[in-house]
């Protein structure tokens, strides 16, 4: 398990494998929201946690087709499933790998970031935790809309339309965290929610995702 | 239409739309299983 | 005997072909008096005009909209578990009732909403779980179009659906949670049947009646037209063996 996370860990980084693609993504969002909206802090400010969170949400999905899909490739997929490792702990292995490179990364930008969006300050704490709350749910559940679509030509584009809806509850909870957070409200309720949706996530969604890979892999 | 007050324009406009949708809906099915029982009789079943 | 035994293809197409006249029978003595009584014999409501006629189509199609997924569910589950070819054909002819029963749910209610609230379209969380709705429906059918090999497309839509059902779930929640405070809930609550006088229950129990027959009638005629797609495809599989 330990061996699979490291090399998918170290695949990323390497040139091609799209480690600072969804951190450049963030950025260019960032940026671009406030030219296509105008500058007044006044206006930005109300939409920054919004904005955040769906460019989180974008620059996860942006990396998840090529989670399965370069190893189904080059045949390593059929290797890694025939190894003893079940595939249950490979899917968890593999959207964590998928978490350290891109929601992790994203937490930790987020906060720079929302300064080009004049996010008041108070809310820096509860954006950087909601993220660091929410994007393992992202990752995981990208995991499963990834396995089932590894055996498609053209899956990225059904990727998107299987994934983004599963990713809602996650996106209001934690949208809600920051929003509340930067109106000095109490987060604790959506707080709760949205650690319940990240457990429940990690604990189902690899036994979903090991299934749909094994019916690909038939 | 005046007997039908002044919401007249709407309430057409949502039975004639939902009317169409769902006729459209039946008349694909029936259409999709003549075609597939025809295909079906020309393959030799 | 068991109950199973229906579900084999052949015996499936033979009881199909006797129920489904009558199916189509029911669905149109209901839906055509229902509506027809709807449109033309109710009376105007006090607060709501002559607008209350939407009502005939609005509910009932919503009511089907959502039971077709759990339909769908009930469907794949017994696919996943006792792989009756079957019920996986009745859960992809579902589908595209339920997007159309969404979409019709939607417009009427968007028409509806016009005259009433003074708007197409309010973020209330009825209406926003109905389009998260109609937003999996899609999904589901993508999905099924673009996998090749039917076994697999079945596995792959079944898994799909369960998955799908809980987060549905979730953002039915999550969609109320997140408009609380900014307005009040729907007004036109229609589960609590003492708002709605008898006069336009009745014709609405017609309709509602009627729209379930048409679905069943419709999933009917669906699963035969795949069952057929299915056939046609083992046979082309044969000759090209060969």
């Amino acid at each position: 398990m330990r061996a699979l996370l490291l090399r998918d860990l170290r695949l990323a980084i390497r040139a091609g494998g799209g480690f600072g693609l969804g951190l450049a993504f963030f950025l260019i969002l960032a940026t671009l929201v406030p030219l296509g909206v105008g500058p007044q802090p006044d206006r930005l400010a109300p939409i920054a946690p919004g904005i955040l969170w769906l460019g989180a949400l974008l620059a996860c999905l942006l990396s998840l087709d090529r989670l399965f899909a370069l190893d189904a490739e080059d045949g390593s997929l059929d290797l890694i499933a025939t190894a003893p490792l079940p595939l249950e702990a490979v899917c968890t292995t593999k959207a964590l790998a998928h978490w350290i490179t891109t929601g992790l990364p994203l937490t930790l930008a987020a906060p720079a970031l929302s300064l080009l969006l004049f996010l008041p300050v108070q809310a820096l704490p509860w954006l950087t935790l909601s993220l660091l709350i929410g994007t393992p749910a992202l990752s995981w559940i990208g995991t499963f809309g990834a396995a089932l679509t590894v055996g498609l030509k053209r899956g990225s584009l059904l990727l998107s339309l299987l994934v983004l809806p599963l990713y809602i509850p996650t996106l209001v909870f934690g949208a809600e965290i920051t929003r509340r957070g930067a109106e000095g409200l109490s987060t604790a309720t959506p707080l709760a929610l949205l650690g319940a949706i990240t457990l429940g996530s990690i604990a189902a969604l690899p036994f979903a995702a090991a299934a749909a890979l094994r019916i690909n892999l038939r | 239409m005046t007997w039908l007050g002044q919401y007249a324009f709407d309430i057409l406009l949502a039975y004639g739309l939902s009317l169409l949708l769902i006729v459209g809906l039946i008349a694909r099915s029936v259409m999709v299983s003549r075609a597939m029982r025809r295909k079906l009789e020309d393959a030799g079943e | 005997m068991s109950i199973w035994e229906y579900a084999n293809p052949r015996r499936f197409m033979a009881w199909t072909a006797k129920v489904q006249p009558w199916a189509w029978g029911i669905a149109a003595a209901l839906c055509g008096p229902g509506l027809i009584w709807g449109f033309f014999f109710t009376p105007e409501d006090f607060r709501m005009g002559h607008s209350v006629k939407i009502i005939y189509i609005h509910v009932p199609s919503a009511f089907i909209a959502i039971n077709a997924w759990f339909m769908m569910l009930v469907t794949s589950l017994i696919w996943l578990i006792r792989r009756h070819h079957v019920s996986a054909l009745a859960a992809r002819a579902a589908a595209p009732i339920g997007l159309v029963m969404t979409v019709v749910a939607l417009l009427t209610g968007a028409i509806w909403g016009k005259p009433m609230w003074g708007t197409y379209w309010e973020w209330d969380p009825r209406l926003t779980s109905f389009l998260i709705l109609g937003l999996f429906y899609l999904g589901y059918i993508a999905l099924w179009e673009a996998i090749e090999d039917p076994d697999q497309a079945a596995d792959l839509t079944a898994i799909l659906c369960l998955v799908g059902t809980v987060f549905a779930v979730m953002s039915r929640y999550a969609a109320q949670f997140w408009s609380q405070g900014l307005h009040q809930g729907a007004s036109l609550s229609l589960d609590a049947e003492e708002n709605v006088a008898d006069v336009f229950w009745f014709p609405l129990v017609v309709t509602l009646a009627g729209f379930v027959a048409l679905f069943i009638a419709l999933v009917l005629m669906r699963t035969r037209t795949e069952i057929r797609r299915r056939r046609l495809h083992a046979i082309s599989l044969k000759a090209r063996l060969a």
